[in-house]
């Protein structure tokens, strides 16, 4: 079962498309992460996910066909927008109970309890806790609800980096322990390889890489080289090209066992060197599946 | 509820419930408690003001009924006292602002807040469904500002009650129509009936503008217009007027136009041209460019000369069936822009 499936989807506000043609197949059970610079996509998809926005072409469903914004949608989806909005005037125990009340299931006590934990006093206003602590609590507001799918918009672009690895170590536990699928928006590269292990990257409204972590690592391969000889490598797939005074760094399509040019050295790529790369090169795109991939391409740019 | 909880999530899944809509009750007083209060400050700031007024306006017409003989000079001077009592609930204008008020405060914010902050984000994403959401809080806050402002129109009736008394014209004791225009609105069912379309107003206004402030700016002006409309162009319409060409009509009658005819023709309409009354009536006092003549002289006059006075009116015995004309449509209006109001929620493109 998928836990979001796209096909065609595309969403236009005004004359502008904030995402087009985008397909997409999430598998259930995985930490995805969706990543892209500001005004890719990212909320749009993920408000097209929630329900909070309706789709201008194609369809999107969640958990396996329901209908997003659906009473059998949103009964297993929590959804953490960006910026965590929280009612400012209620006290961190009101809004354990409003979102007990708006809700079939809510784990009060297991709320309560990690809200101990994280030292958030429950009678503080929401409106008077740091920036850490009120998304804290909006996760833990959205994990009390036992969701199959837990949604985050940009949770840690406000955090610093203290309450950014507290958070994404929540939601780990949440996700190794208690089977939450996860997508989450982020435009911070750093965690990310330690947390996704499904990526997404978007670029101008489109999909241009979508697939498994391990998979996506296990196709590229970076090849240094002689400056000189960079446009050489130029039949294969290359993604990026990174081309300094002496030496040229290759980010390509390949695999630990494809032949190397001589004089050449290959190593694996991380992550996010991965997908930086890709973010640089809006045109190029690796999507998994056949006839599905395609290689644009290649264009320069200067370290 | 205990049966729904984490053993049974499978079942539950296939089968998905709503979240019972009761549970809407402690969020909507958790989320609007500042605003209902402040309702119930100022309808009860009101209420204590009405009625002290309307202690001194009740005695003052007690004393001037009781008195005998009514020719006496002493009777006279507490006749006079009570038709000189004149504050800003004479006329019953000030008033009307009261469901604006409500419909303002109370109503632009519900939807508005939300798409202002943000909030929108998690409230619409909770398992009660947002369209749900919406209904629940709408419905609960509307009856609750219409109770409110129905107990209080109970008050502004027993206030003006004396005013509309039978024998007040013959002791010279002020009489005022029921469909007087600032008066109507505020007794019976239309007082509720406003505020409850004042409500209605703010929430689809908050829907559409999703800022608190000029939404409350956009239900004043829209209430204030609506207001207008119904007092000057509708409320006569409810039903057909009766006509009559007797000269003396009820002071408790509403009347729409007096128009006069000679020998089966049109005459004119309201007042006489100035050249007609100089010629066959001019006896009457004339005051710097306006007359105010006496009821009755001018028309025993006129009618003197070939002339007959016809009167259009709403009898005061209509008072009731146009009561629940103007609370029935105002409440399908209200009915009508809160289900557009849930439909735009349910739609809404983010």
């Amino acid at each position: 079962m998928n836990v979001v499936e796209a096909s065609g989807l595309g969403k236009r506000y005004g004359g502008t498309w904030a995402l087009r043609e985008c397909s997409l197949a999430i598998p259930t059970g995985r930490v995805a992460a969706l990543v892209g610079p500001n005004g890719a996509g990212k909320s749009t998809l993920l408000n097209l996910a929630v329900g909070l926005a309706a789709p201008s072409a194609g369809g999107i469903t969640v958990l396996g066909g329901r209908a997003p914004g659906s009473l059998a949608a949103l009964g297993s989806i929590a959804f953490v927008a960006q910026d965590t909005p929280l009612y400012k005037n209620l006290s961190a125990a009101d809004m354990l109970h409003l979102t007990r009340n708006l809700n079939w299931r809510f784990d009060q006590a297991s709320a309560e309890a990690r809200l101990a934990e994280l030292g958030i006093p429950l009678k503080r206003k929401a409106g008077s806790l740091s920036g850490g602590q009120q998304a804290q609590l909006a996760l833990t507001l959205a994990l009390g609800r036992r969701p199959r799918l837990l949604v985050l918009d940009e949770p840690v672009a406000m955090l610093d980096p203290v309450a950014r690895h507290d958070f994404m170590a929540t939601v780990l536990t949440a996700a190794v322990d208690d089977g939450v699928s996860v997508l989450l928006s982020s435009h911070v590269l750093v965690e990310l390889e330690r947390v996704a292990d499904y990526l997404i990257l978007l670029s101008r409204g489109r999909v241009q890489v979508a697939g498994d972590v391990d998979e996506i690592l296990a196709s590229h391969r970076v090849l240094t080289g002689p400056a000189a000889e960079a446009d050489r490598y130029a039949e294969r797939p290359v993604v990026h090209v990174r081309r300094g005074e002496v030496q040229a760094h290759l980010l390509v399509r390949a695999t630990a066992d494809d032949r190397i040019p001589p004089g050449w050295e290959t190593h694996p790529v991380g992550l996010e060197e991965l997908a930086l790369a890709y973010l640089r090169e809006p045109g190029a795109a690796a999507l998994p599946g056949p006839g599905r991939s395609r290689d644009a391409e290649p264009s320069e740019a200067t370290a | 509820m205990s049966a729904l909880t984490v053993p049974v999530r499978a079942a539950e899944e296939a089968t998905p419930r709503p979240v019972p809509w009761r549970r809407m009750a402690w969020v909507t007083w958790r989320q609007h408690r500042f605003a209902l209060g402040g309702v119930a400050a100022l309808l009860g700031a009101v209420a204590v003001y009405v009625w002290i007024l309307g202690r001194q306006l009740h005695h003052a017409y007690a004393t001037a009924i009781a008195c005998h003989p009514a020719s006496s000079i002493a009777c006279g001077d507490l006749i006079s006292r009570f038709n000189g009592i004149d504050n800003f609930l004479t006329n019953g204008y000030v008033l009307q602002a009261v469901p604006a008020l409500i419909g303002a405060f109370v109503g632009a914010p519900v939807l508005a807040r939300e798409l202002e902050t943000g909030t929108f984000r998690y409230a619409w994403t909770q398992g009660f469904g947002r369209w749900r959401w919406t209904l629940a809080k709408l419905v609960l806050l509307a009856v609750v500002v219409a109770a409110a402002a129905g107990a209080l129109s109970v008050l502004f009736s027993w206030y003006y009650q004396p005013y509309f008394a039978a024998g007040n014209q013959p002791r010279f004791l002020n009489e005022v129509s029921p469909f007087a225009s600032g008066l109507f609105p505020l007794r019976g069912v239309a007082f509720a009936a406003w505020a409850l379309v004042a409500f209605a107003v703010g929430g689809l206004a908050g829907m559409l503008i999703r800022r608190v402030v000029p939404a409350i700016v956009a239900t004043l002006a829209a209430y204030t217009g609506l207001a207008l409309a119904a007092g000057m162009f509708l409320r006569h319409h409810y039903l057909t007027a009766l006509v009559t060409r007797k000269p003396n009509v009820p002071a408790s009658a509403w009347i729409t136009s007096q128009w006069w005819t000679k020998g089966g023709n049109f005459a004119f309409t309201g007042l006489p041209p100035m050249n007609l009354l100089q010629r066959f009536c001019p006896s009457l006092p004339a005051r710097a460019g306006k007359f105010k003549p006496l009821p009755g002289t001018l028309a025993q006059c006129l009618s003197q000369h070939g002339y007959t006075r016809w009167t259009s009116y709403q009898p005061a015995s209509r008072f009731w069936l146009f009561q629940f004309i103007e609370g029935g449509w105002l409440l399908a209006l209200s009915l009508l822009l809160i289900a557009t109001t849930v439909w735009l929620v349910h739609r809404r493109t983010a």
